[in-house]
């Protein structure tokens, strides 16, 4: 293997409903970085069904080039027909680094792709680098429940391939200026030959917000004391018109349904506002939490590490600080409107 | 008759897993081992579709002689064979070398009765990776049907079986070919309780144990250490950061102060 051969970051770009996945939005920002760092190009491998007019979005969000494949066999993600594609589109174009976003097609398709090739893969990176002169990528994630960070290489292998978590690389400002090259390809696949079919979708739509979307979280540990003990949780976010988020341990007691865990095994969240109460706060959460824009910690122990992770802390006890607060909200959260009703007025006046 | 494989680890738990503050290490002996939570779900839906449609459990693993402990477990769960391949020359392995490893395994498997399923968990909780079922299937060139939270249906006749795969806001359908490999979510199904004979034939129970040299057809250089092309290069404590401001005073005045630091956020709840 010349690894002169392999040139190019690459990302594998998710589109749904014919918009550009957040996340791979994200990866073209942190591949952008990683490219400039080698003085190589940003690649965005696009595929699906009627996604070709996507391609200028990756221009302006930092791609160089957009390989595209094209066809109604791509209309659902499947893993066989997708990984034959970016398979096809590695042998020609031998990429460095493919990234990938940690979703569960992205999952899916670095894992068949990897063992493929072969080449190495580290799954759910938060930190990526890469070495100017030799091109190692530097793949670092939290490992073991998130109690260490690991830095993984690649030495022998490329592609060098990652998935990174959703909400954890930032964006690039699209730049409407931005245009780059886009490179149609195409494979022969026969959809009687997939031994797959989705034979239907079902989206959920449930009236609660979705936790990743949330601009406020409140988010309960096993500080809360059993299931009924939660509800004052799901009381103070309903007051605050939040989502409701909990750590690894009181979902695993069974108080609250899988999709509400936030941490490292289960949702990235960024909202407005993080409350976490009677969550002591292991690394495992923290990596699903640390980059909202404000957190307020309350928790029973002065010890609990949450306050190391937190903007404003308060030290006492949830079942009678949170009476409080929900108590005081009712109160204000009617005047704050009241007030942004009067300047609305006064505005339109 | 179908017969079902499912792939389980044994995992230090690492939510009581400490570490050792001087040399940023794991105390692995201050975690007990136990079955990988979501192989427990993996198990116990292939022992659900056994009583469904009439079968066969198989259990595989790698790892050292104490992982018999995994598999016992799942003997009580249901499973009525367990494998285990143990040796030095797969220790170190990445999830390449592994997928190679339990691969060389299930073809063995296969010999002795033809699989038509085989089930994994989504991921281990050592290493969270989830990348270790779709190698297999890659490998066994089946389909692979990650985050399947429901099986509507297995029909071995027609050869096909089909699913709930979850989705970030939903889940698809999804009809495959037989054999494929399911990688399952935790709510999927709850695990029961053993039945006592269970948990008297797990007692007893000793699984068929292969070392690298009992496989067929291997390539050493792709098993442990040597056969994976990722290495940890480097292994920190996260950096710890600086702590928040912690509000003083009387109950009241900490609750008035916080709620202005929240309302601050006027556009949050106008």
């Amino acid at each position: 293997m010349n690894f002169d051969d392999y040139r190019g970051i690459w990302i594998y770009i998710e589109v749904k409903d014919g918009q550009v996945a957040p996340v791979s939005l994200e990866l073209l920002g942190a591949g952008r970085a990683l490219a400039d760092k080698r003085k190589t190009e940003l690649a965005g491998v696009l595929i699906g069904s009627g996604v070709k007019t996507v391609a200028p979005t990756l221009f302006q969000y930092g791609a160089d080039v957009v390989y595209v494949y094209d066809d109604p066999i791509f209309e659902h993600y499947r893993t066989e027909p997708y990984m034959r594609a970016l398979l096809d589109c590695c042998h020609k174009h031998k990429p460095e680094v493919i990234l990938y976003g940690a979703t569960p097609s992205g999952k899916d398709l670095a894992s068949a792709i990897a063992t493929d090739l072969p080449t190495g893969l580290t799954a759910d990176t938060t930190i990526l680098d890469i070495e100017e002169d030799t091109g190692l990528l530097l793949a670092s994630r939290p490992a073991f429940g998130g109690n260490i960070m690991a830095t993984i290489l690649c030495k022998k292998y490329r592609p060098q391939m990652a998935t990174v978590r959703p909400k954890v690389m930032k964006a690039l400002s699209p730049d409407p200026s931005r245009t780059g090259r886009v490179v149609e390809e195409h494979i022969e696949l026969h959809e009687e030959e997939m031994r797959t079919k989705v034979l239907e979708i079902v989206r959920e739509t449930t009236k609660k917000v979705r936790i990743d979307e949330a601009d406020i979280v409140v988010a309960g540990g096993k500080g809360m004391g059993s299931k009924e003990g939660f509800q004052l949780i799901h009381q103070l976010a309903e007051v605050l018109g939040g989502a409701v988020g909990a750590s690894r341990d009181v979902v695993e007691a069974g108080w609250i349904d899988h999709h509400h865990q936030v941490g490292q095994t289960g949702v990235t969240v960024t909202p407005k506002i993080y409350f976490a109460i009677g969550i002591s706060g292991a690394i495992q959460h923290v990596v699903g939490m640390q980059n909202s824009d404000l957190i307020i910690a309350i928790n029973k122990d002065p010890n609990a590490p949450i306050f190391q992770s937190c903007h404003y802390g308060i030290v006492g006890d949830a079942f009678e600080i949170i009476p409080l607060l929900i108590e005081r909200f009712k109160e204000e959260i009617p005047k704050v409107k009241a007030a942004a009703d009067v300047k609305e007025e006064i505005r339109h006046a | 008759m179908l017969h079902i494989v499912a792939c389980i680890k044994q995992v230090p738990d690492t939510k009581i897993i400490k570490m050792n503050p001087k040399t940023n290490t794991m105390d692995r002996a201050s975690a007990p081992a136990i079955l990988n939570p979501y192989d427990a779900h993996a198990v116990e839906e292939a022992v659900r579709l056994k009583k469904e449609y009439g079968g066969i459990v198989s259990v595989l693993t790698m790892g050292p002689p104490p992982a018999v402990k995994a598999i016992k477990k799942c003997i009580e769960l249901g499973a009525d064979e367990g494998y285990m391949i143990s040796d030095r020359a797969f220790a170190g392995a990445d999830t390449l070398a592994t997928s190679y490893a339990l691969t060389k395994a299930l073809e063995k498997i296969a010999k002795q009765r033809p699989i038509d399923l085989i089930i994994c968990g989504k991921m281990t909780i050592d290493g969270d990776t989830g990348q270790v079922g779709p190698g297999i299937a890659r490998r066994l060139n089946i389909p692979p049907l990650t985050g399947v939270n429901k099986v509507v249906e297995v029909n071995k006749e027609k050869g096909y079986a089909i699913v709930h795969r979850k989705l970030e806001d939903g889940y698809e359908v999804v009809k495959s070919q037989l054999p494929c490999l399911f990688t399952v979510e935790k709510d999927i199904n709850d695990i029961s309780f053993a039945p006592l004979p269970n948990m008297i034939k797990a007692a007893r129970y000793q699984p068929t144990i292969w070392t690298a040299d009992d496989l067929e057809n291997v390539d050493r250089k792709q098993l442990g250490l040597k056969g994976s092309p990722t290495i940890v290069s480097k292994v920190w404590a996260p950096p710890k950061p600086e702590g928040g401001k912690i509000l003083t005073g009387t109950k009241e005045e900490q609750v008035n102060e916080l709620l202005s630091i929240v309302l601050q956020k006027k556009e949050l709840f106008s």
